[in-house]
């Protein structure tokens, strides 16, 4: 059976050309950056050779990227350690209500420890409002930490402009650019950002790897206590063989970035245009103009995603939902729900993300199958454009 | 490998009795807010035996499936012996569910208590089975325990 990889977002392969750049790290190659001979000089070398890469990636400094072992790892560091760093100025940090996890947990995690955080509303499109933000910030406001482009919807913040408001009162930036990251342009220094968080296993390298844009100048305390690694900043033997597969797929992110937004950008449109010719009662959630390339979140009215989820996976084709009742918690998606989409509709919402594998044909598959599959699954349906959650009954 | 059993998956995947039918004699509604799901059941009554049994569901591979084998299960019972049957019984069925995705077992249930009720309060009938039973009334943390 044809297999049909539609979530890019979740996590990517690791592309040939990297894993081959990785191999001899694991063997001939094994020395530890910290060594002071021939084997760890030269890692040490070429670790800070994949370190340039990512610097040029998004326009950086060298010495200004850190190597974390994920991009939750560089989100905890960053609100953590500016929480710690700022504490004399203040306890209030303002983020979104729709970052990831990663970013969430941690601000609640500070909210225990007496931190006020401020989760800011987003449109219908999952933009927040800079007059908002400029509205919540007050005196003891130390960090603004707002999303690059979110993972559920692809929405792409006005980041250059939060940066200019958070500069012009003295507070700190950071932005989880893991979803954005090799998928748009980003120039850390035209944009403003003071700290930046990034992931390898997004952008066609190994899971287990991730890194820290810190601008020279910001101080935060390290994460990771123990030995001088990572400029004294960031502790542990590096992670080598997954650094050197980040270092090549920047690289790669970086020669290929306007081939790939065109390519998946394309694949995404027709996706889209084709599931919505070819099925009623389709929506597109989100804002299809400030939108990650590759990302499209669609409401199959009727349909639950579970089901549709289960049923695409016995045709071979994977796909995702931050909701349905799948998880152990029964939460629905927050980020869905922060854009003011009813219940049953977000219990009816999958997301696609299309990458530079996917094909024109791998689409018609999908497509021709997505439709049978929602047709199947509304032809049993307790609900229907006649019978929805609203008037059908006790609840 | 997956989160479901074979049977469970056999189910969901080709579920028995989904649909609508002419004319039901019966039909019961239940919904969860919990996980979003809705469950009807419909039933064809001849002589206080359900005859047919048909269902449409908008929910997990979880309630599809115990759509599918309640609808099955309920069918040749008279009303009193249906009105026996539990989410219990269709997990039995089922040869098991995952922990979170008891509850949508009980919808099942509910669904097919709440036709039957319905068809009870049509025909003046008093069953035993349904002593207490409120259509009305959120499944109970009891119900949701394996």
């Amino acid at each position: 059976m044809r297999q049909v990889y539609l979530d890019y977002s979740a996590t990517t392969p690791v592309k040939k050309e990297v894993l081959e750049e990785m191999l001899p790290y694991f063997t001939e190659k094994f020395g530890n950056p910290s060594s002071l001979y021939g084997i760890g000089l030269s890692a040490k070398s070429d670790l800070n050779k994949a370190r340039e890469k990512i610097a040029k990636l998004i326009g950086a400094e060298e010495r200004e990227i850190y190597f974390t072992s994920s991009g939750t790892e560089a989100d905890n560091w960053a609100v953590i350690g500016a929480a710690r760093a700022k504490k004399a100025k203040g306890n209030h940090i303002i983020t979104s209500a729709i970052e990831h996890h990663a970013l969430i947990h941690t601000c609640q995690y500070l909210e225990k420890e007496g931190y006020d955080v401020t989760y800011l509303k987003v449109d219908s499109k999952g933009c927040i409002s800079l007059e908002e933000l400029k509205n919540s910030i007050t005196d003891k406001t130390i960090l603004i930490s707002i999303m690059f482009a979110n993972n559920e919807i692809g929405t792409i913040q006005p980041i250059k402009e939060i940066a200019e408001i958070a500069k012009s009162h003295g507070i700190w930036f950071h932005t989880d650019a893991v979803q954005a990251l090799g998928n748009i342009p980003i120039n850390v220094k035209e944009l403003g950002i003071d700290m930046m968080s990034m992931s390898a296993h997004k952008i066609y390298g190994p899971k287990g790897v991730g890194a820290l844009y810190i601008k020279k100048g910001v101080v935060i305390p390290s994460f990771m206590n123990g030995g001088a690694q990572e400029n004294k900043r960031r502790a542990g033997t590096e992670n080598m063989t997954g650094i050197i597969g980040f270092g090549k797929a920047a690289e790669l992110a970086g020669a290929n970035l306007e081939k790939h937004i065109k390519q998946v950008s394309e694949l995404r449109n027709y996706f889209v245009k084709e599931i919505t010719s070819k099925l009623e009662d389709v929506d597109i959630n989100g804002d299809m103009e400030h939108r990650l390339p590759g990302n499209i979140n669609l409401t199959f009215n009727y349909a639950e995603g579970e089901a549709l989820l289960l049923y695409m996976d016995s045709r071979g084709i994977s796909a995702s939902t931050g909701s349905a009742c799948s998880s152990a918690s029964f939460t629905p998606s927050h980020v869905l729900s922060s854009l003011g989409i009813p219940l049953e509709k977000i219990y009816s919402s999958i997301r696609f993300t299309v990458g530079d594998f996917t094909t024109k044909e791998d689409i018609d598959y999908a497509v021709e199958e997505i439709v049978k599959i929602v047709e199947k699954l509304r032809g049993f349906s307790a609900f229907s454009k006649e019978r929805t959650w609203c008037n059908n009954g006790n609840v | 490998m997956g989160m479901y059993n074979d049977k469970v998956m056999d189910h969901f995947m080709n579920p028995h009795n989904a649909g609508a039918m002419e004319n039901p004699d019966a039909v019961g509604t239940y919904g969860s807010p919990v996980c979003g799901d809705m469950m009807e059941i419909q039933l064809k009554i001849e002589n206080n035996i359900i005859v047919d049994a048909k269902f449409r569901t908008f929910g997990c591979g979880s309630a599809i499936a115990s759509s599918s084998v309640a609808t099955d299960m309920i069918k040749g019972k008279t009303l009193e012996e249906a009105l026996n049957l539990t989410n219990k019984n269709f997990i039995d069925e089922l040869g098991g569910l995952p922990g979170p995705k008891i509850h949508c077992s009980v919808l099942a249930e509910q669904a097919v208590k709440s036709a039957i009720y319905e068809y009870a309060q049509k025909n003046g009938l008093i069953l035993d089975g349904l002593k207490g039973f409120n259509p009305d009334l959120e499944i109970d943390e009891h119900h949701e325990e394996e």
